[in-house]
């Protein structure tokens, strides 16, 4: 299909909505695969390796079916329209929506944070390559620790400023470990990019007595933009993970974390009440990396030469 | 100075043309053409193109760029398709040709698959037809003592320089002992040295071998010392504007790059080349 | 085209080239610093920690000194190895069967367009969202005493990775390579063996190493979001809100030592395969 005379851009814009009409008919089809399940599968599920007469042995491969376990997808959607816990209570799509926002901004604070230690450390550690050394093996093995330790000591530690004189409300918490999972990300993207020049450009740069500034602002931090864009995405995705699992571990309210567990645990009453801030999670992060990703449209002068 | 510039004009020495039956030209190419469809509308790449190569000829292939010459090489190995002409190889049609491995060929990238050592890279196209394991570790001591590689066998490619990595591609290309050789510019990424010891290489294999071959060059000087016939190509459209004898004989040796006739046989091909005679220095 | 953002990131393993990176004129450094800087760098940190807690005595409650953690953790080894062998047993069903389904929709990806495009917005969406927050879901929907929710988050986690990965793998062959085979008339299935797989390998034992780590951190914070009382996780919260705080640490210790062997395990697969890649 030979699209002859349109312009590049026009095409760019065609395959760009083809692209999402993909998506759009995935999506379709996780919705019907799940329906067709709850049609066809058996009400208690699919177990294997089961014991004779010892109840609840065995591995359970696929789910159960009854609409307590599995609601119905128009189950689901109706619920969130309906009163958030009975009588006057706004719908639940109002309270999602609401606690999804606070998350979001929590999560955004945490990105910041994130970013500027990441952009901080990736520069420190470009300039001085013993301190690259040192510290990236560290920087690694942080994000293999998991991070629910230090949620109850970054409150402890917030209490103690607030008690001492300072302000520490408790969303700062969860900012900070948010944006213990945002800074790593940006911190390899930066280190990255601002090495990526070749040398010829780096010879070019010496051969006009350019100094460390004057070349990261002129060939390094251009060059580090097609490094950086794709971190500072992940680095959105990783704020908001972190921000709903730190309300979760701090007992945060008002945010996301919190209405999952507690509509969770009334899900045998309500099964299709925790889907509402299921999807709210599901929508939080792609509008976390959404908006970043629009950071990168104003960048396309330096984006030229990334591979696809 | 015989210089032949007739269109008309096939084959070479007497007894080669003598034995050009069709059956025996390892490549017929009539009215060849090929077009490109891109985004921004069709490329001619190739244009009416007329050519015959005998068994055992050496023929270079010789223009600047975008004259179609690695685009009708690629025809020929049917690596694309022409879009329209006939196109026979040893008689055959191009696809079953390469079916039935009735050619070798040479890039200018070596191309050699780095996870696998010197002696498994020369033996692929014999492990692709099910050669059996005895034959084909033969075949790689005989390869490599022809290239000069018979230490390095069990060497990686990562360990080789660029030199010997192109000799490793040509004895991948002669593997199957095909009784055509297709080169698309393989030394053009060495150093001058290293090209001029390769060619002197190249010329004994093709000798000793008795295959044609169908070289891809953009060195005037490396077209006259290899082959039998330079044909030149122009672009826009790519087609054939000249043929030249070279006629320098069987045997090229080192001594040959000094000779008058060398020099004589260079300028013919510059001419056709620029379109125009060429003025010596001194001449006036 | 799916999104790269995964794979763009922790790429290779974090060894920056530095050929061009350096300033030119920058004096070389001594190799043996490659291993002393971060044996320093750690040793100052848990000074500075130990200081802070013992010394100085202003750190919480909820941060004991870096020995008292160590000699607790050596004390309770018994029951600390019980819950890290569910969590790591969790963390390697989902790393093993995350990984297989993702060589395999890549696999189909890479073949079908159609395929390709109804995954890439799909795989791209799964990357940024927190998938831990359906561990509640797969709770009600397999039961509250079932590992699977921890297995499939873990999974999930791990099959971003390493489907992004291997299928821009299963796209890298090089065209010269590509023009040789079929020179030599290589049947198609004859290409996948020796040039696409071989080329592919490299860009999988890379996914791998990046989803190793993810698939445990993955098994270890499901554990929060509920379903049986037993698990790094679990423990780690429970000690936690319990005041027990050396206790908990020691959990935090077992975790880490279980994403440290898998993050090394794996890595070492990935040196030994890219050995010889085509790039």
């Amino acid at each position: 299909m030979r699209a002859v005379g349109w312009s590049a851009r026009r095409q760019g814009e065609v395959r760009g909505w083809i692209a999402a009409g993909w998506g759009a008919l995935g999506v379709l089809a996780v919705l019907v695969l799940w329906e067709l399940y709850k049609f066809i599968g058996p009400a208690e599920g699919v177990v294997v390796f089961a014991v004779q007469g010892q109840a609840g042995s065995g591995v359970m491969i696929l789910p159960r079916t009854h609409d307590r376990a599995m609601p119905h997808v128009w189950d689901m959607v109706a619920r969130l329209f309906a009163p958030t816990s009975g009588g006057d209570t706004p719908p639940l799509w109002v309270s999602v929506a609401g606690a999804a926002l606070v998350t979001l901004g929590i999560a955004a604070i945490g990105w910041l944070i994130g970013v500027m230690v990441g952009a901080a450390l990736g520069l420190v550690m470009q300039r001085w390559q013993l301190l690259e050394w040192g510290l990236l093996p560290w920087i690694v093995v942080s994000q293999i620790v998991p991070l629910i330790a230090f949620a109850p000591v970054v409150n402890a530690i917030g209490n103690q400023i607030d008690r001492g004189g300072g302000t520490w409300p408790q969303w700062l918490s969860v900012a900070v470990i948010a944006s213990y999972l945002a800074f790593f990300p940006v911190a390899i993207g930066m280190l990255r990019g601002l090495a990526s020049p070749d040398r010829i450009h780096l010879d070019l740069m010496r051969s006009y007595a350019a100094g460390y500034w004057p070349t990261l602002l002129r060939l390094r931090l251009p060059a580090a933009v097609p490094h950086l864009l794709p971190a500072l995405r992940l680095a959105a995705a990783n704020a908001v993970l972190g921000a709903v699992v730190a309300e979760v571990s701090i007992g945060m309210r008002g945010g996301i974390g919190r209405m999952l567990i507690q509509l969770a645990g009334q899900a045998s009453s309500d099964p299709a009440a925790p889907w509402g801030p299921t999807f709210g999670s599901i929508a939080l992060g792609l509008i976390a990396a959404g908006s970043v990703a629009l950071i990168g449209l104003g960048l396309a002068n330096y984006r030229r030469g990334e591979a696809a | 100075m015989t210089q032949d510039r007739s269109l008309s004009e096939r084959g070479t020495s007497p007894a080669k043309r003598a034995a050009a039956t069709p059956s025996a030209l390892a490549v017929r190419a009539a009215g060849v053409s090929k077009v490109f469809a891109t985004k921004t509308g069709d490329v001619p790449a190739l244009s009416e193109v007329d050519l015959e190569v005998a068994a055992g000829e050496f023929v270079a292939l010789i223009g600047p760029s975008g004259c179609g010459k690695s685009t009708l090489l690629r025809l020929i190995a049917d690596l694309d398709q022409a879009t329209t002409g006939t196109l026979e190889i040893f008689g055959k049609p191009a696809k079953r040709a390469r079916a039935d491995q009735d050619y070798g060929i040479a890039f200018q990238q070596a191309g050699l698959l780095p996870w696998r050592t010197v002696g498994a890279n020369m033996s692929l196209p014999l492990e692709l037809h099910g050669t059996g394991k005895a034959e084909r570790v033969a075949r790689v001591a005989e390869l490599a003592e022809l290239v000069g590689l018979t230490d390095f066998i069990d060497r990686y490619p990562d360990q080789l320089s660029g030199g010997m990595q192109q000799r490793v591609a040509i004895a991948r290309a002669l593997a199957a002992r095909p009784k055509l050789l297709l080169m698309d510019e393989p030394f053009g990424a060495l150093d001058e040295m290293t090209r001029e010891r390769l060619q002197t290489e190249l010329t004994r294999i093709a000798a000793e071998t008795a295959a044609a071959v169908v070289f891809v060059t953009h060195s005037i000087p490396e077209a006259v010392f290899l082959s039998d016939r330079v044909v030149v190509m122009s672009p826009r459209p790519g087609r054939i504007t000249d043929v030249i004898d070279i006629g320098l004989g069987e045997h090229r040796d080192e001594a040959l790059r000094e000779s008058p006739e060398f020099f004589d046989r260079v300028t013919a091909v510059r001419e056709a080349l620029h379109g125009s005679p060429v003025t010596r220095a001194g001449e006036s | 085209m799916t999104d790269a953002a995964t794979a763009a990131l922790p790429g290779p393993s974090p060894t920056i080239v530095r050929g061009s990176g350096s300033a030119p004129g920058q004096r070389r450094l001594p190799g043996w610093l490659r291993w002393v800087a971060p044996l320093v760098v750690g040793a100052l940190i848990v000074l500075a920690w130990w200081f802070w807690v013992d010394v100085l005595g202003t750190a919480p409650r909820m941060l004991p000194s870096p020995f008292a953690i160590l000699e607790e953790f050596v004390r309770r080894w018994p029951i600390i190895a019980q819950d890290m062998a569910i969590t790591a047993t969790n963390a390697l069903i989902g790393l093993v069967i995350g990984s297989l389904l993702a060589m395999l929709f890549a696999g189909l990806a890479a073949a079908a367009r159609p395929l390709d495009g109804m995954l890439a917005p799909l795989v791209s969406a799964l990357a940024v969202i927190p998938i831990v927050a359906i561990t509640p879901i797969l709770n009600t929907m397999f039961g509250a005493s079932s590992q699977f929710g921890r297995q499939a988050v873990a999974t999930i986690a791990a099959f971003i990775p390493v489907f992004v990965n291997v299928l821009r793998g299963l796209r890298q062959t090089r065209p010269v390579h590509r023009d040789v085979l079929r020179a030599s008339a290589a049947s198609g299935w004859q290409t996948f063996r020796m040039l696409t797989l071989p080329t592919a390998l490299p860009y999988l034992m890379t996914g791998l190493r990046i989803a190793s780590s993810l698939a445990v951190i993955a098994a270890l914070v499901a554990e929060y979001f509920g379903g049986p009382a037993d698990g790094i996780g679990t423990a780690i919260a429970t000690y936690a809100k319990s005041g027990r705080a050396t206790l908990a640490w020691a959990y935090v210790l077992g975790g880490i030592l279980i994403g440290l062997v898998f993050y090394l395990v794996t890595s070492l697969l990935e040196r030994l395969a890219t050995r010889r890649s085509p790039v």
